[in-house]
């Protein structure tokens, strides 16, 4: 049983990384008091970004790892012009945001698959290779928590990872996460003592914008390498693990380590013979089963930003 | 008559925002649009296709308005689709009863499986407060994978190992009569099933008491249980209405215009639903016509893809345009409402006569 959770493990945080980065930049979102269900739209945005910049990039720069580097960043500037859209409609034109997110969504896959079509007329976009996982020096060594964590490792795990550290000490530590937090929860009190909600509740929604592009680029270059016009619902488990982690990063990161945990063993069952006798249709619903339980049990105690999903009005007591 | 206006302009925009992209990529958007156009409606045959695009839209717009009337939003008629199409096709392939029956039956099972996979996020709405769209797109995925093991395990088809057997010509919606009228296209008695549909909920929300609580809950939940309404009880109810919509669109699709389920798709037309409903002011009519529109603009892009070299998902472009602008209909009213005064700011100073009931 522990040889297969060694063997796991690696594919389990690979899986659970874009994941996360994707859930952590809905975290600001909703922190700032606007639902994000557009993380999808924006996470298809980000790998498409992603793998056409570095499907051109590659031809002109030699160095790959760089090209790889520079396709992240055209992800996340993709992400984040197009989570402006989300933003102006639910912060200026005081839409519904639920039906903003849903348009983005539709909006980002129609027009990727588009243009993905137009340019290599079969709508996929390969890159010619990704990231290689390789082992961390040394810690790698270290018996158990060595095998668990640092073998089989990419780069871009770490700087997800810190990306996760720095949020939680900005969400937490720093004047500007109070004042994010401030204004999911008591939008008209913040404004009271000076804050502007717009500007704030702009910034956690470009955020999400440019995490969520990440996350759907970091798909592209770990284990997909090719864009196929949709991350597969991806977007909905963050926005579910948002939920499941009750709005907090360590929460946040437990939650989508769950899912990629799960989702890993539902894919490998078939070849892994203690799983094989499960049938593999419960291992595939068990994480949204479980989702929905842990829903129901969350109920009575939610940790969910106050003022999340309503429109700011000034005026309002 | 606003909503209407608004609808219109959000409609306009969209195509306006899919001409530039024709432009973008290097096409006409005029010859884009003639055979988009001609696709859609050149002869009885295509318009025949075009309207049996537009049945499971009917269906799932429909869906989401209702809920949406009860101030719910259910994102997943897709998943309420497919379990409906499964349960309806399985009856299909298993029993051997009479035509009429059949039908009846199929499209029966077909309601209440997808009433009961959005009973489940209404009665969690209801009872624990968790919020129906998360609760709902769970139900998408637990449905998506329902279908991919199930399929393949019990109706496995001929020759693909990804979708179900083909039903016989008699278990489907599909009927001679339609069939000829319309020289051989793929129109079905599933939109009968539709217009009747749109009259059924049409009379349920603006004639009866039910339609008047959901509204009232729609409209402010606590105010509707102060007033003495069963608020639970109504949204595990409008939710279930709706699921059972989407569960007879799902009929239509895989019964009517398909003869199989296909596994690892979850159907586009759940989510095109949230379109449909919203261009329609989730009124039950103007969902019909936003369905016709978003039909036309699907069933013509194929013929469009043969003709030019514009990609198919220009469609769905821009349908999702068009909510986009839809959604953000404030600041199409708002420019209405500066046109509207500036008219009559000229009107006043050509006649300072003012009538009266005119200011």
């Amino acid at each position: 049983m522990w040889s297969i959770i060694e063997q796991i493990f690696p594919y389990a945080i690979i899986f659970t990384i874009p994941l996360l980065i994707t859930a952590l930049g809905g975290l600001f979102s909703e922190r700032s008091g606007i639902v994000n269900i557009a993380l999808e739209g924006l996470m298809v945005i980000g790998a498409f970004s992603g793998a056409l910049s570095i499907h051109y990039l590659s031809g002109v720069l030699d160095n790959n790892t760089l090209v790889l580097w520079l396709g992240l960043l055209a992800a996340v500037l993709a992400g984040v012009l197009f989570s402006i859209l989300h933003a102006f409609a639910s912060i200026n034109l005081n839409a519904n945001q639920i039906i903003s997110g849903t348009a983005i969504n539709l909006i980002a896959t129609a027009l990727t698959v588009f243009l993905a079509r137009n340019i290599t007329g079969s709508g996929n976009i390969r890159i010619t290779s990704g990231f290689s996982p390789s082992n961390v020096p040394f810690l790698s060594d270290i018996p158990v928590i060595g095998d668990l964590f640092f073998t089989k490792t990419y780069p871009t795990t770490w700087f997800v990872l810190a990306i996760l550290f720095v949020s939680s000490f900005v969400l937490y530590k720093t004047r500007f996460g109070l004042r994010l937090r401030s204004c999911g929860e008591y939008p008209q009190a913040a404004e009271a003592a000076g804050i502007n909600v717009r500007r704030v509740r702009y910034s956690g929604v470009l955020i999400s914008g440019a995490f969520a592009g990440l996350g759907g680029a970091l798909i592209i270059v770990t284990y997909a390498g090719e864009f196929t016009g949709t991350v597969s619902g991806l977007g909905f488990l963050a926005l579910a693990s948002l939920i499941f982690g009750q709005w907090k990063p360590l929460g946040v990161l437990a939650a989508t380590f769950f899912f990629g945990f799960a989702s890993t063993i539902a894919n490998v069952s078939q070849v892994i013979p203690e799983l094989a006798v499960i049938p593999p249709i419960l291992l595939k619903i068990f994480p949204y089963v479980v989702t929905l339980i842990a829903l129901v049990i969350f109920s009575k105690s939610s940790q969910a930003p106050k003022a999340v999903g309503e429109t700011f009005d000034s005026g309002k007591r | 008559m606003r909503n209407t206006i608004v609808s219109l302009i959000s409609i306009i925009l969209g195509l306006v925002a899919g001409g530039i992209l024709m432009l973008f990529i290097g096409s006409n958007p005029i010859e884009g649009y003639s055979y988009l156009l001609q696709g859609a409606l050149k002869n009885i045959e295509r318009i025949g296709n075009t309207l049996a695009t537009a049945t499971p839209l009917i269906f799932t717009g429909l869906s989401v308005a209702f809920a949406f009337r009860t101030g719910l939003f259910n994102i997943g008629a897709s998943g309420q689709m497919l379990v409906g199409g499964l349960a309806a096709s399985a009856v299909g392939l298993t029993f051997d009863l009479s035509r009429p029956v059949l039908l009846l039956v199929m499209v029966l099972v077909g309601l209440i499986a997808g009433g009961l996979w959005a009973f489940v996020p209404g009665l969690l709405k209801a009872k624990f407060n968790v919020h129906e769209v998360v609760s709902t797109i769970m139900m998408n995925w637990i449905a998506y994978w329902t279908i991919y093991y199930v399929v393949p395990g019990y109706f496995k088809g001929e020759f693909l190992e990804t979708e179900s057997k083909k039903l016989a010509e008699s278990a489907t919606l599909r009927t001679p009569f339609l069939t000829d009228m319309f020289d051989g296209s793929y129109i079905n008695l599933g939109l009968f099933l539709a217009v009747i549909a749109v009259i059924i909920i049409a009379f349920i929300i603006d004639k009866t008491t039910l339609g008047f609580e959901l509204k009232a809950v729609g409209f402010n939940r606590f105010a509707a249980e102060y007033a003495g309404m069963k608020v639970n009880r109504n949204i595990i109810l409008s939710m279930l209405i709706s699921g059972a919509l989407a569960g007879v669109g799902g009929v239509a699709l895989y019964t009517g215009n398909a003869s199989s389920i296909q596994i690892g798709i979850l159907p586009a037309q759940g989510y095109d639903g949230i379109a449909v409903a919203l261009l329609g002011a989730n009124h039950p009519i103007g969902v019909f016509f936003a369905a016709v529109l978003f039909g036309i603009l699907y069933s013509g892009t194929g013929f469009m893809n043969a003709m030019t070299d514009i990609p198919p998902e220009l469609a769905n472009t821009i349908i999702a345009i068009i909510i986009y602008f839809a959604a953000t209909s404030v600041m199409i009213e708002r420019l209405l409402n500066k046109f509207m005064k500036r008219r009559s700011n000229r009107k006043d100073k050509s006649g300072p006569v003012v009538e009266k009931g005119d200011s």
